[in-house]
């Protein structure tokens, strides 16, 4: 086992003297948690508040610590040790243990892999304490605390890395170092301080514990070659539902649901035809599948043309996401869902995903601009209505509001009498307004343009429409025009 | 037999022999071109009052030509918008097989179809599938025509839709959607003609509205009914 303790994350390119330390909030307190070499030069140490050490050194560099990227850097160095070992593993927030065993000869021997890892990492302004040992505890210990005592015994209970309430009792019953433990029997051991026994058992080699080393998960794909080529769609459809029943069982396997899959069909002359479905949730039925599928190439412009037929046929699952298999539950409510979200696959999948959404509120007083189109799994608030009112705003609209011709009414500014639309002419026995909509200036540069003054009017027959003045009248100018913005009920 | 929803008016649920029945066809259409907002919203009351209190109502259109059904004014007819699954079809066939899914799955309340013209792929076998599926799955189809009301059809109603004029509210201004309908015909039941309603929206019913009453004016203070 090799343990590489990676110390100082981040001092790496700013230069090795530049005093520079990474703060972040213990305590009620701005502390220092990770130091520059140079800060640690000038004497700074750890757990000192900001307030402190700015005191001491004016000149000092402070970051906050962020322990994503630290996390991030860490996975990209435990994936770049698959050089030496596919048993890789972090160990958080700043180790990496490597399982050796077996690969080291490529490297000239343990050494010959060590020095090979920490000229690696100190290239890219990494410094790495690495260490060897029997066990995963055996070398983080040696690295962790293997500075001074280089053996294993000698090192300091510390290295135990038990609760500090453990370590603070033992070094106070005068027991310092590991060989001072070791020569206690176990069972005492473990009656006073729990666990102490099998961290001690792990340091030094009697238990093993394996490493789980990080590996990306392959893709999910399912593949059929054909000896003899298919020429048929229908058959090759029903091939693809194998393959779908092939990837539902890995999709179980790994307890997860696909959202995209994607069909490929290679045909003997080295085209390619591919067809993708989506889903709204994730999904590992292999029959709700294919069913997908066929609605999609039924709904192709360029159906599948088999020409003289295809020779492989391949299934990939391109985006999962976590699915946990359940029992059917008899009682409604969790299925009602389902079906609901099967049928808006089924609907997005034959007309596009384009043509089938919900609608959510939009912060304007634009009225065309009020609603906007969201996806069909999304649940958006509304408002409701104010009591007592009736309906202010019309049940159909018209983007772009469509012109009126003659509108008449008694005064310039005054409500609409009789107006004509489409070649019929409406006259007005009830209205109400105006409302006054003006453009929403803040928006646009030019000032967006004129008001609208709104009225909601009934003709004698018993429509409602929804009529808007464009503009002010004004001494001298034009008359405004009239629009059309909408039907009510 | 099918659960019957009630309107809330006694002698026109009485007429149809205790409700709209839920998990069947209904049809609808205008009496004129201009009375199409009024038979689009007493098809999305219908919805409304067949989905239930909570269940989704699905807007499967036909591509419009012009005047987009407008999520604000529905909200202000007390239909919450987030219920609405929008579907928009390209053309007349794809709105039959998308209707169809739709009537097909138990996950809907109600639906709405909406096609654009005369919908001459809607005939008597179309709507007798539909038909058969609202039964099998329990959603309340309504289907919203823009003409042509001799159209054969299984629709367990037929109904025309005309605008009625509101009762006024104070200066003369338009009130509550008011709604002037005749049952064509029904499947085991007689038509009923010459019914006029009112949308209450606060109490999410209809109500009575005398034509009398309507065409007065300053009729807002007497009692309906």
């Amino acid at each position: 086992m090799l343990a590489e303790n990676i110390w100082r994350l981040g001092n790496s390119a700013c230069g090795e003297d530049l005093p520079i330390v990474f703060v972040e909030k213990l305590k009620n307190a701005m502390r220092l948690t990770a130091l520059s070499r140079g800060a640690i030069a000038l004497g700074l140490t750890p757990d000192l508040t900001l307030a402190d050490a700015r005191a001491r050194i004016p000149a000092l560099v402070a970051l906050d610590r962020d322990h994503d990227a630290e996390a991030r850097l860490l996975a990209r160095i435990v994936a770049g040790c698959a050089r030496y070992t596919p048993m890789a593993a972090a160990e958080p927030p700043d180790g990496a243990i490597l399982d050796i065993s077996g690969c080291a000869h490529g490297f000239g021997g343990e050494t010959g892999l060590k020095s090979d890892l920490v000229r690696r990492l100190e290239a890219s302004g990494i410094t790495a304490f690495c260490a060897f040992g029997d066990t995963p505890e055996q070398a983080r210990a040696l690295a962790r605390f293997g500075h001074k005592a280089k053996e294993l015994l000698n090192l300091p209970v510390e290295a135990l890395e038990a609760d500090p309430a453990v370590t603070l009792a033992l070094r106070r019953a005068g027991l310092k170092t590991i060989d001072d433990l070791a020569r206690r029997p176990r069972k005492m051991l473990a009656a006073r301080f729990g666990d102490l026994a099998i961290r001690l058992g792990r340091l030094l080699g009697e238990q093993d514990r394996h490493i789980s080393p990080e590996r990306p998960l392959s893709p999910i794909f399912a593949l059929r070659r054909f000896a003899e080529l298919i020429a048929r769609v229908e058959d090759a459809l029903a091939c693809l539902e194998e393959l779908g029943h092939e990837a539902a069982q890995t999709l179980l396997e790994r307890h997860e649901g696909g959202r995209r899959f994607v069909a490929r069909f290679f045909r003997s002359d080295g085209a390619i035809m591919s067809v993708e479905v989506g889903t709204g949730q994730p999904t590992r039925d292999p029959a709700l599948l294919i069913r997908l599928f066929r609605e999609r190439v039924d709904t192709l412009s360029d159906p599948i043309d088999p020409g003289f037929g295809f020779d492989m046929i391949r299934l990939d699952v391109g985006q999962c996401e976590a699915l946990v298999a359940r029992q059917d539950d008899h009682l409604a409510p969790s299925r009602h869902a389902e079906d609901l979200a099967e049928l808006i696959d089924r609907l997005s999948v034959r007309l596009g995903a384009r043509r089938v959404h919900r609608v959510q509120p939009e912060n304007t007083y634009i009225p065309e601009c009020a609603a906007a189109v969201c996806a069909p799994s999304k649940t958006p608030k509304w408002e409701t209505a104010p009591e007592g009112e009736p309906p202010m705003r019309p049940l159909r609209l018209f983007d772009p509001p469509q012109p009126v011709g003659a509108v008449m009414s008694e005064v310039p500014d005054g409500p609409p009498m009789r107006f004509t639309w489409r070649g019929k002419s409406y006259g007005i026995t009830r209205w109400e307004g105006p409302e006054r909509i003006a453009a929403e200036w803040w928006r646009r540069r030019d000032r967006g343009g004129k008001p609208r003054d709104y009225y909601r009017v009934e003709d004698e027959a018993g429509h409602r429409f929804w009529l808007f003045r464009h503009g002010l009248h004004e001494s001298g100018g034009t008359a405004p025009d009239w629009y059309l913005h909408g039907l009510f009920a | 037999m099918p659960v019957r929803v009630a309107l809330g008016i006694p002698k026109l649920d009485d007429a149809l022999g205790g409700g709209l029945a839920a998990a069947r066809l209904h049809e609808l259409w205008p009496a004129q071109t201009e009375d199409m907002p009024s038979a689009t919203a007493f098809a999305l009351l219908l919805a409304l009052k067949a989905a239930g209190a909570r269940g989704t109502i699905v807007w499967v259109e036909q591509q419009a030509r012009q005047g987009q059904l407008y999520p604000p004014g529905l909200a202000e007819l007390g239909i919450d918008p987030a219920r609405i699954l929008f579907v928009n079809a390209p053309d007349e066939k794809s709105l039959l097989r998308a209707a169809g899914d739709v009537v097909r799955s138990p996950a809907p309340g109600a639906t709405v179809i909406a096609p654009a013209g005369p919908a001459r792929l809607l005939d008597l076998t179309a709507s007798r599938r539909l038909t058969l599926f609202a039964e099998a799955s329990g959603t309340t189809a309504i289907l919203l025509r823009t003409a042509d009301p001799h159209a054969p059809s299984a629709a367990t109603t037929r109904w025309r839709l005309a605008a009625a004029r509101s009762r006024a509210l104070d200066a003369n201004a338009p009130g509550s959607p008011a709604f002037a309908l005749d049952l064509l015909r029904q499947r085991g039941g007689a038509p009923s003609y010459g019914w006029t309603l009112e949308w209450d929206r606060d109490r999410a019913s209809f109500t009575p509205l005398s034509r009398d009453l309507a065409a007065d004016a300053g009729g807002e203070y007497l009692a309906t009914g």
